[in-house]
């Protein structure tokens, strides 16, 4: 059964002034994914998601939600959103429970105050309802913005550089959060990051975007897989192994090499009989590691 | 929506320590008058009436509460103003300065919702503040001063009048100052859609009310034309309750140049919010 689409964006462009932050940028996201949103600094991806959210309006394009488009539905659209954009910013002088009571009201939903403090519960925020926000740490303060986007249940959430600014452990608890969403709640999720690795290991599909552009958008793990691999192995002789290697697999590229270390690209489906090479030919293997990350992808495609 | 974002907008006032300060501030100068007059009144009275001296003899508790509260009218109408700003210029610059526009915008509540509850909101914290000034100027400068006719000087010359004929006159003029002092609040949140600064909006609005103030006070003909319809010119109205005979024409035109002045500012405010790309 093909699934729901949630989000439709066909050409979307936006100018301020004579800058084009976007010029053409086109994606889909289905029911349940959790989508990677993609591009360096400047590429246009804040200014796609404020498009999304209806914060800006686009000069050319179109973008639908839920198959409603923002010229008749605005309300019911956002109505079935959660967002933090950049960073959550909530009113200094007021508690953690008030900031979420006042967007609770607003968000198209009634949410009781039991709700309220059981998402503080969820994010890890229990006992801190009372605490003024002034005195949040910038991790406390990201939690209590995803509390402030499932308030009232969204189906859609849009995360904006989420873990920004984060330690490693705030980064750890943020990408549990989103994963538990997914898990747990099955939501659709977009999610804007530097943080490539966290898209590697969080979302199924994504678009990659620069200058303004949509590059390429797919499953994460196809558009992986049809890239080729560099292999790092360490083994006890580099020579004997260069030389297994060379003799089984015509297509094998050395791209670098130390004392007991060496790094060949090979095709993805070529690693269990490179391994088998050369363990059947007395090489010792204590590594092998398949180094393509989304990082080398990403940079590959941004800067073609 | 409206109601709901209406309240939020009373909790975000009342939590926020400025909204205190224009009213300590308020209390703290009344209370300055009323000392200042309890301690040299008398003297103050004297080189009032000295001109008068000579044609009329005055009896009685001149110096009453009711002497008093029109005093601290006459002096506050200026200053208040720049409590009222203090508090409505940040309403919406508030929150694009602290950066939680973006998430007010992205709720599914209209932006002409959002803005009118800050019309609204300002116009009840203006509301309280002329409350509050009344209840100083007029009930605690009574029961401190006692009773008695009112004595107010005008262009046209010397105004007595009876006690009894007082309070509904200064009902009435507490009316139209709250409207002057909405005008400011209404300006000072259009200004604040502009803005994505707190103190812009705050500093913009004192600019342009010393600006017109002084334009209308110029004795120049070039500015004759535009006089009329500055709402400087009526932000005095409430004196005319204290003249004999009111001119109630003269009082419903500066009413009505005043409502007109609060329609135009939350229309722009509303159309310049609505247009507005949030990128704060």
């Amino acid at each position: 059964m093909e699934k729901e689409t949630v989000i439709k964006v066909e050409h979307l462009a936006k100018s301020f002034g004579s800058f084009q932050a976007v010029k053409d940028v086109s994606f889909t996201v289905s029911r349940g994914d959790v989508f990677g949103f993609l591009g360096p600094n400047g590429a246009g991806k804040s200014t796609t998601i404020r498009c999304l959210l209806s914060l800006i309006k686009p000069n050319a394009g179109k973008i639908e939600l839920f198959g409603k488009s923002y010229t008749n539905s605005r309300s019911e659209i956002l109505s079935k959103i959660g967002s933090i954009i950049e960073k959550p910013d909530f009113y200094k002088y007021l508690s953690a429970q008030k900031n979420l009571e006042i967007f609770a009201r607003i968000s198209g939903a009634s949410v009781s105050k039991s709700q309220i403090g059981e998402m503080l519960e969820f994010v890890g925020l229990a006992g801190r309802g009372g605490d003024k926000i002034g005195g949040f740490s910038h991790g406390m303060k990201q939690r209590l913005g995803i509390a402030q986007t499932l308030l009232h249940q969204p189906d859609l959430i849009i995360l904006d550089e989420p873990t920004t600014g984060l330690d490693p452990q705030g980064i750890v608890e943020i990408r549990n959060l989103i994963l538990r969403l997914k898990n747990e709640q099955n939501k659709t999720i977009l999610l804007s990051s530097h943080q490539l690795s966290e898209i590697e290991l969080i979302a199924n599909r994504m678009v990659i975007i620069n200058k303004g552009k949509s590059i390429v958008e797919g499953e994460v793990q196809d558009l992986l897989n049809a890239q080729e691999l560099v292999v790092h192995l360490e083994v006890d002789a580099v020579a004997k192994a260069k030389q297994v290697i060379s003799s089984h697999f015509s297509n094998a590229q050395f791209v670098g090499e130390t004392a007991n270390e060496l790094e060949v690209a090979i095709e993805k489906s070529q690693v269990p009989n490179l391994n088998k090479a050369l363990i059947e030919n007395g090489v010792l293997v204590f590594a092998l590691e398949p180094k393509r990350k989304l990082e080398d992808f990403f940079m590959k495609i941004v800067q073609s | 929506m409206l109601l709901k974002n209406t309240y939020n907008e009373f909790v975000k006032i009342l939590a926020k320590p400025r909204s205190y300060l224009g009213i300590g501030a308020l209390t703290l100068l009344i209370a300055v008058i009323l000392f200042a007059m309890k301690a040299d009144g008398s003297s103050f009275i004297s080189f009032v009436t000295s001109s008068f001296e000579q044609t009329l003899s005055f009896n009685g508790n001149i110096l009453n509460g009711n002497l008093i509260a029109f005093i601290i009218l006459q002096m506050l109408i200026i200053h208040i103003p720049l409590l009222v700003a203090l508090v409505t210029g940040d309403l919406i610059s508030g929150e694009a300065a602290m950066g939680t526009v973006r998430m007010l915008a992205s709720k599914p509540i209209s932006r002409t919702s959002i803005v009118l509850s800050k019309f609204i909101a300002g116009a009840v914290y203006t509301l309280i503040l002329t409350i509050w000034l009344g209840f100083l100027a007029l009930i605690v400068a009574k029961w401190i001063f006692g009773t008695g006719d009112l004595i107010v000087l005008n262009s046209d010359g010397l105004v007595i009048l009876q006690e009894q004929d007082i309070i509904w006159r200064y009902g009435l003029a507490f009316i139209v100052a709250f409207l002057s002092l909405l005008t400011i609040s209404t300006l000072s949140i259009c200004l604040s859609a502009f803005a994505d600064n707190s103190i812009g909006p705050i500093v913009s609005t004192m600019a342009i009310i010393i600006l017109f103030t002084i334009i209308g006070s110029l004795d120049v003909s070039v500015f004759d034309t535009i006089k009329p319809y500055l709402f400087t010119t009526h932000m005095a109205s409430w004196r005319s309750f204290f003249e004999d005979p009111i001119p109630m024409g003269k009082i419903i035109q500066s009413v009505v140049i005043l409502l007109v002045h609060n329609v135009i500012l939350v229309v722009i405010a509303n159309v310049k919010f609505n247009k507005k790309d949030i990128t704060s």
